[in-house]
């Protein structure tokens, strides 16, 4: 599954084709106008040429223009507020029907994705993913853990902003399956840059099967390369920060890893979640992403080893 | 004998002679420390900002090449972030508002026919206090401790958990410089422009240039306090524990927004209302008529100056506030293109109507339209709520606002370069040079900012160092350097001009573009004493009415400093009042009061000790230095 | 065109030199500075008391602590603020017909009275009974009493900077007008405490009941 185009003029989703329509509405009402006072100037550039002087009848005439060009901007204005009230109205009624609650709370410089179900027990965490099916009416509570952020797939729908002490919503309703870029779309500091996520859209069947896997319980390691691995981490800083199920590790300051090997994405975005990236984030994330509030992790050589093939099987 | 007086009695030499003795500066270091001609402080301004622009545009160029290709490593995410906020808070603090506040304090004295500037030494201590805070920050800057949280500072990222150090506490200060700056000269070009009118220049046949600052400068009093205000509730919050902004202890982050942009909307409009004011007299004076449906200009002015206040949430749509109230801020947003359209049309009609001569400050007029207009348009599109909770944060907004600060400010003030220069320096610039000049810069800026239009529809968002190959925005980033290249070209080709012609350019007439206003009557550069007597205006454009005489008024001292007050609405002459002569208070006013501010950085405890100080120098500043003359009148102050 | 620095022929239409040297109110440009001044300062009396506002609508108990700043040093500053306001209007208008002695003792009287505000209102801050580091309310309450203050205080220092002019060999002319627009400001400092009244005294009584 590549990832799809990542744009605005690309809607994917029932919300981000409400707003294209009021984008080509206003390009052309606003393209028109352009194009009418260019022509306006032209008109007056090539006239110079000519030597006719300008009588009061011209003057007359130049007024009823006036006229009839602040009416003009007037119905024109008119119209696109009528027609912007129209599609806001729309974006309220799109997707009123939770079908899937989530919680995405705003860290620097990461998203934290909760899963709401009215059963605790099916209650999913992960970070900078978020798996939906394709179709599915999805409302997202929205706050943050320190700075103001804002969440934003273009694709999907507009962003809104992630605020300390209150709480927010946004609303998405997927139409095709794929890969969508997210982004931080309000300056949260240093790594403003690197706070991006993706939603996979997937069939209703795929999207089930991972939400069983992630339900599952983080991966027990067997064979005693990842076995060290896990030792390594739960003896190392990490569980400071970090989660995995079934370890000692229950912090919630980083990303939970329980399901880490499942995810694309490594550092919000900043490298994909291949062992060699692993590797380097592991050993320098300063130079990876510098300014992150991950520290140093100084293994030797072997411990490095084991804790990404540990890490790296937590499917 | 009674005192000398201006007219009849003397010969135009014997009065030029005798003015300039009471009126000229002190040569020296003094004098250039005590200045206070309207004309030296404004030259200092403009210079200072220049300054500014040339380096904050050095910054815009480094962020460009560092954004030139994916995954650059040319500069690190603390220097970018310190340099985009560098960036926005040079450009709008310490360039835009400032150049346009000098640009008025040189011209209106001249423009409304008189001597000075009402409060000569509240204009020269503003000076002083900018220098100040401008010079503070980029201090700052150049020790790596320059402030990193946008030009807009949104809580709580730059309050005391997130922004520790120094960095934010300069930022918040250099504000209050500016401020203070800002709203001191607006009070005196706001009395100026009511009160110091030539005789008979009423309010119906004002300028539009006059008009232009006078809305401009009350929009200052009432926009500018807002940001002071926030600026104070940040550094209380940052440095003695007060908790306006957080949300921990019943503050509100969303506080700092309504205050930053109840300010911030308004300073869009402080920066470009100057300009229309610029381009109508560049129009007037090149379609040799005046502008088109004079009084529907000015309605539009004060239209634009009261709905600009009403704007400030669609800053806002994107935190989610209630969608009704967003409704009306929309309708509030696209209303405000009604006043601007209608200006751009009564320019286009008065060089339609009239038989223009082409100059270089007409082609900027022109690019200021052909841009200007675009950027007016996307920022219809902006207003609606909709369209903005997509494009809001993006490369779109950022095309957005170049294209109207850029195309609605920066063409205008360089077109206003080219047709002020000869009266300031007394010598013309380069045509031919300036023809470069335009295409170069008019090219470079489209090539620019065009391609942000789509790399924002694109998703690319703002304030990011850097970003991925793969996401199809390298080659439009790309391109956007290279126009940047032909942009900078353009800048230096306009210093190219202004320092070759200050020296080489043919020498300039009185008025040399056969221009209307009365500041084309007196000599290229005017002397200190702007007119040897004061215009008695009878014309709406008082030098076309007759080609080789001024009417008007005799009876100033010659031998002190005064001028004329005028009554508000008709310019009747009323009184003569004494003007300020030359000291050193406003210099020594501003040391005090920018060294309480800056010393209020590292402990709040200065404000209270820097309190006595500025009472000192105030009370210096005000305290009558002559006792009353034996012949009743008042001695100079 | 040809002649660089040729200027204009003046036509002399009227004659300048009788008009007076200095003027009270609106005739005057001081007054226009002065009124420039008070647009700046209301404005940021009226955004922070909107902020007051604003905040006590973010949070579900205002004054979190259930204390209002407590009446008697509030009631006392404003019963002589209000009584000051009848003899600087005597003060102005001495001052606009140029009598020197009336405006000696105006002046001296007006800088006695803002003196002991003062002196109450260094009391009002201690009945408070709120830090400005306790919350967003202390915070906004000590911010909107201290702007007040400031400028109380910065009049008093004008009224008292004239009461010595006044007494000196300066006391002629302009500094009438500047008199009587130093009371003009003392108006304005009295009418902008009337609504900060309300707001820190009233407000949150209202809001508790």
């Amino acid at each position: 599954m590549s990832l799809s185009a990542h744009s605005v003029s690309q809607p994917l989703g029932v919300h981000a084709e409400h707003i294209a329509f009021i984008w080509h509405a206003m390009l052309g009402a606003c393209g028109l106008m352009y194009a009418l006072l260019l022509g306006f100037l032209v008109m007056t550039l090539l006239r110079q040429h000519r030597s006719a002087p300008a009588g009061v009848e011209l003057e007359k005439r130049i007024e009823r223009t006036l006229i009839l060009w602040v009416g003009l901007i007037v119905v024109g204005l008119c119209g696109l507020t009528l027609a912007s009230f129209l599609t806001d109205r729309a974006l309220v009624r799109a997707a009123s029907e939770p079908q899937i609650a989530l919680r995405v709370i705003g860290h620097q410089w990461w998203w934290q994705v909760e899963y709401v179900d009215a059963d605790n027990s099916q209650n999913v965490r992960t970070a900078n993913e978020i798996h939906l099916p394709v179709g599915a009416q999805v409302h997202i509570a929205l706050s943050s853990d320190d700075v103001i952020h804002s969440f934003w797939v273009p694709n999907l729908n507009g962003k809104r902003d992630l605020i300390p002490g209150r709480s927010t919503e946004i609303r998405l309703q997927p139409l095709t399956t794929g890969r969508f870029r997210g982004f931080c779309a309000e300056f949260c500091g240093v790594q403003h840059a690197y706070m991006q996520f993706e939603v996979i859209v997937e069939s209703a069947q795929e999207f089930a099967a991972w939400k069983a896997r992630q339900l599952a319980g983080a991966v027990t390691p067997t064979d005693p390369l990842r076995q060290a691995g896990r030792d390594v981490f739960e003896r190392a800083a990490c569980p400071l920060c970090h989660a995995i199920a079934g370890t000692n590790a229950a912090a919630s300051t980083g990303p939970d890893l329980s399901h880490f090997a499942s995810r694309r994405l490594l550092a919000a975005g900043a490298l994909t979640n291949t062992r060699d990236h692993l590797r380097a984030w592991l050993q320098n994330p300063q130079r990876v992403k510098p300014g992150n509030h991950m520290p140093v992790v100084d293994l030797p050589g072997r411990d490095m080893t084991a804790l990404v093939a540990y890490l790296g099987s937590l499917q | 004998m009674s005192a000398p007086r201006d007219g009849e009695d003397f010969d135009e030499a014997s009065t030029a002679q005798q003015l300039t003795r009471t009126w000229a500066t002190p040569r020296g270091w003094w004098g250039a420390l005590a200045t206070v001609d309207h004309k030296d402080i404004a030259r200092r301004y403009l210079v200072t900002a220049g300054v500014f622009f040339v380096g904050a545009g050095m910054l815009a160029f480094v962020m460009r090449l560092q954004l030139s290709r994916a995954e650059n490593t040319l500069i690190g995410p603390d220097l970018y972030n310190q340099l985009f906020t560098m960036h926005g808070t040079t450009m709008m603090f310490l360039f835009a508002v400032p150049v346009m506040q000098a640009v008025a304090i040189y011209l209106v004295p001249l423009i409304a026919g008189t001597r000075a500037i009402a409060f000569p030494r509240l204009t020269a201590f503003s000076y002083w206090i900018y220098v100040f805070g401008g010079v503070m920050v980029w201090v700052a800057f150049a020790l790596n401790i320059g402030p990193d949280a946008g030009w807009f500072a949104y809580t709580p990222l730059s309050g005391p958990q997130y922004s520790p150090g120094k960095r934010v506490d300069f930022w918040a200060q250099m504000i209050t410089y500016t401020e203070v700056s800002g709203l001191a000269t607006a009070v005196s070009i706001v009395a100026t422009i009511l009160k110091m009118r030539a005789p008979g220049m009423s309010l119906s046949r004002m300028p539009l240039f006059l008009w232009a600052m006078l809305v401009t400068n009350l929009m200052v009093l009432f926009a500018m306090p807002a940001v002071m205000l926030a600026s104070s509730f940040l550094i209380m919050d940052r440095l003695v524990g007060t908790h306006f902004f957080n949300a921990a202890e019943g503050g509100d982050a969303l506080l700092w927004q309504h205050l930053f942009w109840f300010f911030g909307h308004p300073e869009v409009y402080i920066i470009f209302i100057p300009a229309l004011g610029m381009v109508s007299s560049i129009v007037a004076t090149a379609a040799r008529r005046p502008i088109f449906a004079y009084p529907l200009m000015v309605l539009a002015l004060i239209a634009i100056s009261f709905m600009a206040f009403g704007l400030w949430v669609h800053h806002m749509f994107a935190t989610g506030l209630p969608r009704l109230g967003n409704s009306f801020y929309t309708a509030a947003s696209m209303a405000i293109s009604l006043p601007s359209g209608v200006q751009i049309f009564c320019w286009i009609a008065t060089l339609y109507l009239g038989k223009a001569r082409f100059n270089v400050a007409l082609l900027f007029v022109i690019g200021f339209i052909v841009i200007f207009v675009l950027g007016g348009l996307t920022g219809v599109m902006l207003a609606s709520v909709p369209l903005d909770l997509q494009l809001h944060d993006t490369y779109f907004v950022v095309a957005h606002f170049h294209y109207v600060l850029i195309g609605g400010a920066v063409f205008p003030l360089i077109g206003a370069v080219y047709y002020w220069y000869p009266k300031v320096v007394g010598r013309l610039l380069s045509e031919r040079l300036g023809k470069w000049n335009f295409w170069t810069l008019f090219i470079g800026f489209n090539v620019t900012f065009f391609p942000m239009h789509y790399l924002g529809l694109a998703g690319m968002p703002r304030r990011i160092y850097t970003y991925a190959s793969g996401l199809g925005w390298d080659g439009l980033n790309l391109l956007a350097t290279l126009g940047a290249s032909l942009l900078g070209v353009g800048v230096l080709l306009l210093l190219v001009n202004m320092i070759r012609s200050a020296r080489v350019g043919p020498l300039a007439s009185p008025n040399p573009w056969e221009a209307g206003t009365l500041e084309w009557a007196t000599t290229s550069p005017p002397p200190p004493y702007n007119f040897p007597h004061i215009p008695l205006v009878t014309a709406d454009e008082p030098l076309w009415r007759e080609r080789d005489h001024l009417s008007v008024m005799r009876g100033l001292r010659l031998d002190k400093r005064e001028l004329v007050v005028t009554t508000v609405v008709e310019a009747r002459a009323d009184l003569r009042e004494p003007v300020a002569r030359p000291s050193l208070w406003p210099l020594l006013t501003a040391i005090a009061t920018g060294g309480m501010f800056l010393a209020s950085i590292f402990s709040p405890w200065a404000v209270v000790a820097g309190a006595a100080p500025i009472a000192v120098a105030m009370i210096g500043w005000f305290w009558p230095d002559q006792p009353p003359r034996a012949d009743g009148e008042d001695p100079e102050p | 065109m040809n002649e660089p620095r040729s200027t204009l022929t003046p036509d002399f239409m009227g004659d300048l030199s009788r008009l007076e040297v200095h003027g009270h109110g609106p005739r005057s440009l001081t007054w226009w500075g002065l009124m420039g001044m008070i647009a700046i300062e209301g404005t940021a009396f009226l955004l922070a008391g909107a902020t007051y506002l604003y905040l006590a609508s973010q949070v579900p108990q205002w004054p979190p602590a259930k204390l209002p700043p407590a009446w008697l040093w509030g009631v006392v500053f404003s019963a002589v603020l209000l009584l000051s306001a009848v003899p600087n209007e005597w003060l102005k208008r001495q001052a606009e017909q140029e009598s020197l002695r009336a405006v000696r003792i105006g002046l001296v009287l007006m800088s006695m009275i803002g003196l002991a505000l003062c002196a109450v209102r260094y009391l009002e801050f201690t009945a408070l009974r709120v830090s400005w580091s306790d919350s967003a309310y202390g915070s906004i309450v000590v911010v909107v009493l201290g702007l007040h203050t400031v400028h109380l205080v910065t009049d008093l220092i004008d009224t008292l900077v004239l009461a010595a002019l006044m007494f000196t060999r300066h006391a002629y002319g302009r500094r009438f007008v500047d008199t009587a627009e130093n009371a003009i400001y003392w108006n304005f400092v009295v009418l902008a405490w009337l609504p900060i009244y309300v707001l820190l005294y009233l407000v949150p009584r209202w809001l508790q009941s």
